[in-house]
């Protein structure tokens, strides 16, 4: 059996995975499997971010793509399923979206926020929000609208608590 | 919960609680990415930050590379330190806490890890917990933080609260009943985790699973917490009401699987640790259901720690090979057992012998 990527040296490496009721597979030679970090168990939730390249073929314009804080490109975060830094989600906000849509259960964060950060609430975020929940009410995005409406109010209330 | 099983048997279920919390530093480029330097820069700002709280009197603070094997490996069966985490060395550290409740990692994953983790199911004490450090260390830090995204974390499924929370529980009826994988697609549809001793890709031995949120942006903390603690009730009412079916429906089958159990462990020379991981768990649950008296039920606790690899050395103080080890731990489970009468086997029925032993119920 020939290595799926470099398709010259025999696979020696072989990946299953059990998603419900379906099983990807993937068979690789030893140095593929180690430059995609696969030697690693652990790693294999990455093996969905592995099979996704090859159905798609990742386009050459999104691969070059570099982070201007860290310089991590798209391609590194195939091969490693992490991003470079807390710029990178900014960089590659893009292609992000429909990976954190999938993944969870909301687009917006909702949780706790750091009291620095709290310092910072401004009013152009205020209505930046607002304008963004009108929009949601307006497309029937509802789920994302009450997100948003109580990201909101709870800004107000920041805001509030921090004039006292 | 209903009056006749008041929370302290929820402790049999549920074995431990924890919650972690995955921050990073503004500015720092994330471990995996970062240049030596950059990482022993978060290392020493984040050890600092930690060793200055109050939780950290007295606390074990170590580098990686610091650590031999054998101690990276007592932290992980501890569940102090992930094992990826002890594959680390230079760059990254651990800061535990002197009662071992809170520990931090430093560039795992990430360059902060915070973890609250106790005995038995307290969800929101653990959170409460973490929940006073994490303020008490951001005074000192300087978060990585978007308004939208919350906190960003170095892999995308962390990123929001950066929030894992999670319990261990021992569900032996559920695996008899052969029910567990009903349970465990039940609670993966609702975004639920279900994962082995040691978390993510390990396997379950010893009837040990951990249950944790799999989603961390969209939901407060909070919500997550309360939603996990709902599925974790329903599930401990699952594992007793299938003891209960067991023991009413196949009590040959129980008696049995204990017995075999109980005579293995009081018999065996060379036991090897997933074996005991499985056997113990048996016993415990032969104690739980009173065919096993006159063990408490705290020693076997003790045993699945005590018969792990590296606390296995520990205990007698000296390196061993995995044969040697085999035959320790033999011997320390042959000890546990040595006072405990063997269970008794159910009352010879002939009459029930003739139809068999059914599912139906309709012979008891």
């Amino acid at each position: 059996m020939r290595c799926e990527i470099c398709k010259t040296n025999e696979a020696t490496v072989h990946f299953s995975q059990v998603t419900g009721d379906k099983v990807s597979k993937i068979d690789l030679c030893e140095s593929c499997a180690k430059a995609k970090g696969l030697t690693d168990p652990n790693n294999i939730t990455m093996l969905g971010d592995l099979l996704g390249d090859f159905a798609a073929g990742p386009p050459a314009e999104a691969e070059s793509q570099r982070c201007p804080e860290c310089g991590f490109t798209q391609a590194n975060f195939k091969k490693q399923g992490r991003l470079g830094c807390a710029v990178c989600y900014e960089t590659f906000e893009t292609g992000l979206r429909p990976l954190l849509k999938a993944m969870h259960k909301g687009e917006r964060h909702v949780g706790k926020s750091p009291r620095k950060a709290r310092a910072r609430v401004s009013p152009e975020r205020l209505r930046e929000l607002e304008k963004e929940l009108a929009l949601a009410i307006k497309e029937e995005r509802f789920e994302h609208a009450a997100q948003l409406r109580d990201e909101i109010r709870a800004l107000e209330s920041k805001a509030r608590l921090s004039a006292r | 919960m209903s009056a006749d099983n008041p929370n302290p048997a929820d402790q049999w279920v549920v074995i431990s609680s924890r919650v972690r919390l995955a921050r990073n530093l503004a500015g720092v480029p994330f471990p995996g990415w970062a240049k030596k330097p950059d990482r022993q820069k978060s290392l020493d700002i984040i050890r600092t930050a930690a060793c200055a709280l109050p939780e950290m009197r007295g606390a074990f603070v170590r580098s990686m590379d610091e650590l031999t094997a054998m101690e990276k490996q007592l932290l992980v069966e501890r569940h102090l330190i992930s094992r990826e985490h002890a594959a680390k060395t230079v760059g990254s550290g651990v800061v535990i806490s002197a009662s071992q409740v809170v520990s931090l990692m430093n560039n795992e994953e990430d360059h902060l890890r915070m973890q609250a983790l106790m005995p038995g199911f307290c969800l929101q004490e653990v959170w409460q917990i973490i929940d006073r450090v994490d303020p008490e260390l951001e005074e000192q830090l300087d978060y990585a933080f978007s308004p939208k995204l919350g906190y960003l974390t170095a892999c995308p499924t962390n990123v929001g609260t950066g929030m894992r929370a999670s319990t261990m529980v021992h569900l032996p009826a559920l695996v008899l009943a052969e029910q567990i994988n009903q349970i465990v697609q039940a609670v993966n549809k609702l975004g639920l985790a279900v994962r082995g001793l040691y978390g993510e890709g390990t396997e379950a031995s010893g009837n040990l699973f951990q249950i944790s949120n799999q989603t961390t942006l969209g939901e407060r903390e909070s919500d997550l917490i309360e939603r996990l603690t709902k599925i974790v009730i329903q599930i401990i009412e699952r594992e007793k009401n299938a003891r209960e079916v067991l023991m009413e429906r196949r009590p040959q089958m129980i008696h049995d699987q204990v017995g075999r159990a109980y005579g293995v462990l009081a018999n065996a020379c060379v036991q090897s640790s997933k074996e005991a991981m499985n056997l113990l768990s048996l016993v415990r649950l032969g104690l739980d259901l009173g065919l096993i008296r006159g063990l408490d039920p705290r020693r076997v606790d003790e045993m699945f720690l005590l018969t792990q690899p590296a606390h296995l050395q520990q205990h007698v103080n000296r390196k061993l090979s995995a044969e040697q080890r085999d035959i320790v731990r033999a011997s320390l489970l042959r000890d546990m057992l040595k006072d405990v009468d063997r269970p008794k086997p159910l009352p010879l029925c002939l009459s029930d012998l003739s139809e068999g032993e059914s599912d139906t119920g309709q012979n008891n």
